[in-house]
């Protein structure tokens, strides 16, 4: 797909999706102003669902049951809370108790700056519970890897987007630096921060590997990640949801635990996302990476 | 309004061919004798596992088995009879029930869980959260094209989803039928404490058809085939659990005996000892599938 965007790579993915594999998309208010930031094509299969959290997604569900491996948008994470249900307690389970499968690839789009109810990262909360493949591609070679993994496996996949990716053409590869003072592991738009602190870092002579994390669950460690973990010997985790109970601390505790190097977390302060620039609580950004990386080192 | 003849047409049995009166007879029968064995084996701890019996309502499934054979089936937690009606296979039923390898579901899922791929039944699980069956249901019928009957208690029918996912069944002309057996208890609570409206009416201003009838099953059965023309579609039935809602205890007398009822019936228009024979079967066999030195070899007790 070259130069295209995440945005046009998810909707040329759903187009192929819907025209020729007999697909479904459904969702609240998909046409309406933007189709979800350009990323759902004007085409058959589009399922508009009434305001009906919890009852939507169950009915997203039930086409995941006759087979018809349905795209359900929630256009903010924060919805996913009411969505969740059928998700959770049916899709999740229903292999595990029934040896049948629903498939169904959720679109949660996460935000910054939008208040308390709009601009969540939730991603943490799916990987709590067992049943769920749960990703967060931020570039379109990403984005087509979580794709073909929904379509070879049976599960119900929780596809955490950011907005903040939407516009990227890059692909993001680790940086691996020789005598790098700490190794920077990033989560969804957290990864754009990591990149930036990184080189703020470097101009204060602290030197950074940044380790990219696409796969929350199954999350396997490979040796890419503990590699440069060991040769540093000091390790972060950044993600955009929040940190207690979320993914950059299980993270950083499976890193600690294979390496026994020192790992933490960085995520959302424990307090509600606000409207006001001062109390929004966002993706922890590249000033306040670098502040936690230096307190690290200087211990 | 509830009562044990509310809604039913007069005399409607005497229209039926007596092989379909016995053959309702029979699945009636069958179900009965299961949950009756059933309880016996969880009395003397042979069945250890929550169970939810159907007992005295398993006309309504025996009647729509026989009118809708074809639907999809999105049952709920009180659906031995629907599994057992439709065609599921008793053995496995009680092997699930005995979390054993050999169940319906493996015996990991359980009574209120149940689902049969067999027999063509297509009868999809419930994981135990009241009323999630019914937009999974609309949701399959939108997804497949396909006939569903989504049967859920009176309880679940006032979750806030289920309301909805009818209304969407509205929205998009699918060909779901709505049962709600109304026993008029959610756990013990009455449906008068807990509501002042009727789930009917709300059908009805949704835009679809909905009746109130109680549980003869020859008025179900042939409703169910009225209403099949015109889905979707809502009928509440009203009806008596025996039992309680989880567990083989019994809290008050029900307020009528339809097993009762349609023997009577029955006996009425001559079929006396057709019944007889199809009870002694349906208890007979029932018996052995329960047969105690059978149980504790299946569960090594």
């Amino acid at each position: 797909m070259g130069q295209k965007t995440v945005a046009e790579t998810i909707k040329e993915i759903t187009r192929k999706h819907l025209e020729e594999n007999n697909g479904l998309l459904l969702g609240e208010s998909i046409s309406a102003v933007g189709w979800v930031n350009n990323t759902v094509p004007n085409c058959k299969g589009i399922v508009e669902l009434p305001m009906t959290d919890v009852a939507g997604a169950g009915i997203a569900v039930g086409t995941a049951l006759v087979n018809r491996r349905p795209i359900f948008v929630i256009r903010f994470q924060d919805f996913l809370i009411l969505n969740g249900s059928p998700l959770i307690f049916f899709a999740a389970k229903i292999k595990e108790l029934h040896g049948k499968c629903a498939p169904i690839f959720v679109r949660a789009i996460g935000a910054e700056g939008l208040g308390p109810v709009h601009s969540g990262v939730l991603h943490s909360i799916f990987m709590h519970f067992p049943g769920f493949r749960v990703c967060s591609p931020m570039t379109p070679a990403e984005y087509i890897e979580a794709w073909e993994d929904f379509i070879k496996h049976d599960d119900p996949m929780i596809c955490s987007e950011h907005r903040t990716s939407y516009l990227n053409t890059a692909e993001m590869k680790n940086v691996l630096k020789k005598n790098a003072d700490v190794t920077l592991y990033a989560i969804s738009s957290a990864r754009f921060e990591a990149i930036k602190a990184a080189e703020l870092l470097e101009k204060e002579g602290i030197i950074s590997n940044i380790v990219h994390i696409m796969w929350l669950k199954p999350f396997k460690i490979t040796n890419g990640m503990t590699k440069p973990l060991h040769q540093s010997n000091l390790g972060l985790v950044i993600d955009s949801g929040y940190e207690i109970a979320g993914a950059s601390r299980s993270i950083a505790y499976e890193l600690n635990q294979a390496t026994g190097c020192c790992v933490k977390a960085l995520g959302l302060f424990d307090r509600t996302k606000c409207l006001c620039p001062e109390l929004q609580n966002k993706t922890p950004d590249a000033n306040r990476i670098c502040e936690t990386v230096k307190n690290m080192i200087n211990g | 309004m509830r009562s044990s003849n509310f809604g039913i047409i007069p005399n409607i049995s005497k229209s039926f061919e007596t092989g379909l009166l016995l053959d309702i007879f029979r699945r009636i029968c069958f179900s009965r004798y299961f949950d009756l064995g059933l309880i016996n084996a969880a009395n003397e701890k042979l069945v250890t596992s929550m169970v939810y019996l159907s007992l005295g309502q398993e006309s309504i499934s025996a009647a729509l088995s026989k009118a809708i054979p074809e639907y999809l089936i999105f049952a709920q937690h009180r659906c031995h009879d629907t599994y057992l009606s439709f065609g599921g296979n008793p053995e496995k039923l009680r092997d699930e029930l005995l979390c054993l390898p050999s169940g319906s579901s493996k015996g990991r899922a359980g009574s209120n869980c149940l689902q049969c791929f067999e027999n063509n039944v297509s009868m999809f699980g419930h994981h135990g959260l009241i009323g999630e069956n019914v937009p999974l249901g609309v949701g399959a019928a939108l997804g497949s094209g396909k006939p569903v009957v989504c049967i859920f208690g009176d309880g679940a029918a006032e979750e806030d989803y289920v309301f909805s996912a009818m209304g969407f069944a509205v929205t998009h002309k699918l060909p779901v039928l709505f049962v709600c057996e109304d026993n008029n208890l959610s756990i013990l609570t009455t449906v008068e404490v807990r509501r002042s409206w009727s789930v009917t009416n709300v059908a009805k201003a949704l835009g679809m058809p909905g009746i109130d009838i109680t549980d003869d099953p020859w008025t179900i059965y042939k409703k169910t085939q009225e209403l099949k023309n015109n889905l979707p579609a809502f009928i509440n039935i009203y009806t008596c659990r025996a039992r309680w809602h989880v567990g083989t205890g019994v809290d008050n007398p029900p307020e009528w005996d339809r097993f009762k009822i349609v023997k009577d019936e029955l006996n009425g228009l001559g079929l006396s000892d057709h019944i007889a024979k199809i009870e002694e079967e349906a208890k007979t066999s029932m018996e052995k599938l329960w047969d105690k030195k059978l149980l504790q070899k299946l569960s090594k007790k």
